[in-house]
């Protein structure tokens, strides 16, 4: 091997890019030739010097921000409203004909189901893309203005720190195509993602548990907001949960 | 309470909400889940690029939305040499119709302030200071050897993959690479030697 090959043949082995076969002829000449044990000392120094110095550039705060916001959103459901609607008054209008026969109970289950799988998608998303919270503070007082014109609902959000779940913070997602405000909370190591969103239906409902792989996923509806909350802490546990959240929801007995 | 309203809408929605998520909602969700966390690493190769922070800020959205419109096209498992190579496109068309400002080093003052842990205040300073200092050498490098630098030494990507980026051969990058280094070595000589004579 020549020199000039193996000089560029150095950079090759210093990054780890050789064969077995090549990376033994670059040293059998580097062994004999000083000039060329020079470039590979020389190009390993500048190498480890780059990887200890700071050579990133950090985008600026807010960057991330503003793509997203330059993201297409999905575009308001308006016909899905519409349809809704008619759906609604024809219903209505149905409903004195079917009224306790049952058939809503089976469509209810239908709705709960593919929602929990959304909040199960939504949720398991965040945990993949380590990105749990758009808007990290232990301060409710710091989460809630925060959704103030992201969504158009304003979450309740409650500090259960005293009750033992931390509140981390919140962030914007997606539950059946529209955008709806997450609230997170830790226990423990456990992280639980409660979702909120609104839609036509939500008329109180009491809540209830699912399972889904391995997760636990509480469903509740109250002040016309429907709540999923989501973790792999066990069932009773998110029950608590649900119950301090209602708790602090609800106005005190007698205030 | 009306029990009934509930029955007849659902079952006509569903179809209809499973091709609307598909098309919208999940995939700017998944976009948003796995595109954006790189949105530092893309901003600081097109810095490095354009030579200014502004620019770098425009070419980054720009890129992010156009890697979202081909969102469909991205079949690969690594997520970050494609978004550099769209990226790297928007900043040739930025400096071919020559939109780019001149060179600003604001930014180079407002290095990181990274956390000294386990070491002492005097090798930070130094560090930072010598950070500073090659990140100005790399802007002054030719175009054609600050990218395979860059996305080497920084963005730690392999010869197979910058070569797609960049849109050259292997070898070509080798041959690039190692004259990078060398002048980027001998600037940085030039300045120790500099600093001693001051």
């Amino acid at each position: 091997m020549n020199c000039e090959a193996a000089e560029t043949l150095v950079n090759a082995l210093v990054d780890g890019e050789l064969d077995a076969g090549h990376a033994r002829e670059v040293e059998t000449h580097v062994a004999s030739c000083p000039r060329c044990a020079a470039a590979l000392a020389d190009t390993r120094d500048l190498h480890r010097a780059m990887a200890q110095l700071d050579l990133r550039y950090k985008a600026p705060l807010g960057l991330s921000r503003r793509i997203e916001a330059a993201l297409p959103r999905p575009a308001r459901v308006t016909t899905d409203r519409r349809t809704l609607l008619k759906g609604f008054v024809l219903g209505a209008t149905l409903s004195g004909a079917v009224a306790a026969s049952g058939l809503f109970l089976f469509v209810r289950d239908d709705r709960e189901r593919w929602m929990a799988a959304d909040v199960l998608s939504a949720h398991l998303r965040s945990l993949q893309s380590t990105r749990l919270t758009d808007i990290e503070t232990s301060d409710q007082h710091t989460v809630k203005p925060w959704f103030n014109g992201k969504i158009d609902i304003a979450p309740p959000v409650v500090d259960l720190t005293a009750k033992g779940f931390t509140l981390l913070g919140g962030r914007l997602d997606y539950l059946d195509g529209k955008p709806c405000a997450v609230i997170v909370y830790k226990r423990r190591k456990h992280v639980i993602d409660l979702f909120v969103e609104q839609n036509a239906q939500a008329i109180n409902q009491p809540a209830s548990t699912t399972k889904v792989q391995g997760f636990n996923i509480r469903h509740w509806t109250e002040a016309g907001l429907h709540f999923w909350a989501i973790s792999d802490i066990n069932a009773s546990e998110l029950a608590e949960f649900q119950e301090e959240v209602s708790t602090a929801l609800s106005p005190r007995d007698g205030a | 309470m009306t029990v009934g309203v509930r029955v007849l809408p659902t079952d006509k929605l569903i179809p209809m909400r499973v091709a609307y998520d598909e098309e919208e909602g999940t995939r700017a969700a998944r976009f948003r889940a796995i595109a954006l966390p790189h949105v530092d690493d893309v901003y600081s190769l097109a810095r490095y690029l354009l030579g200014n922070t502004a620019d770098a800020e425009d070419a980054t959205q720009e890129a992010f939305l156009r890697a979202f419109r081909h969102f469909d096209t991205f079949r690969g498992t690594a997520v970050k040499p494609w978004l550099f190579a769209i990226v790297r496109n928007v900043c040739r068309t930025m400096r071919q119709s020559s939109v780019v400002s001149s060179l600003d080093d604001a930014d180079d003052r407002a290095v990181p302030l990274w956390s000294a842990e386990g070491e002492t205040p005097e090798i930070e300073v130094v560090r930072q200071r010598d950070s500073i200092e090659v990140r100005r050498m790399l802007d002054e490098l030719p175009a054609a050897f600050r990218e395979v630098l860059v996305l080497r030494e920084i963005d730690d990507l392999s010869y197979r993959e910058i070569a797609e980026i960049v849109g050259v051969p292997v070898g070509t990058i080798m041959s690039r690479l190692a004259r990078g280094r060398a002048m980027l070595r001998a600037a940085w000589l030039a300045g120790q030697s500099k600093e001693k004579v001051t």
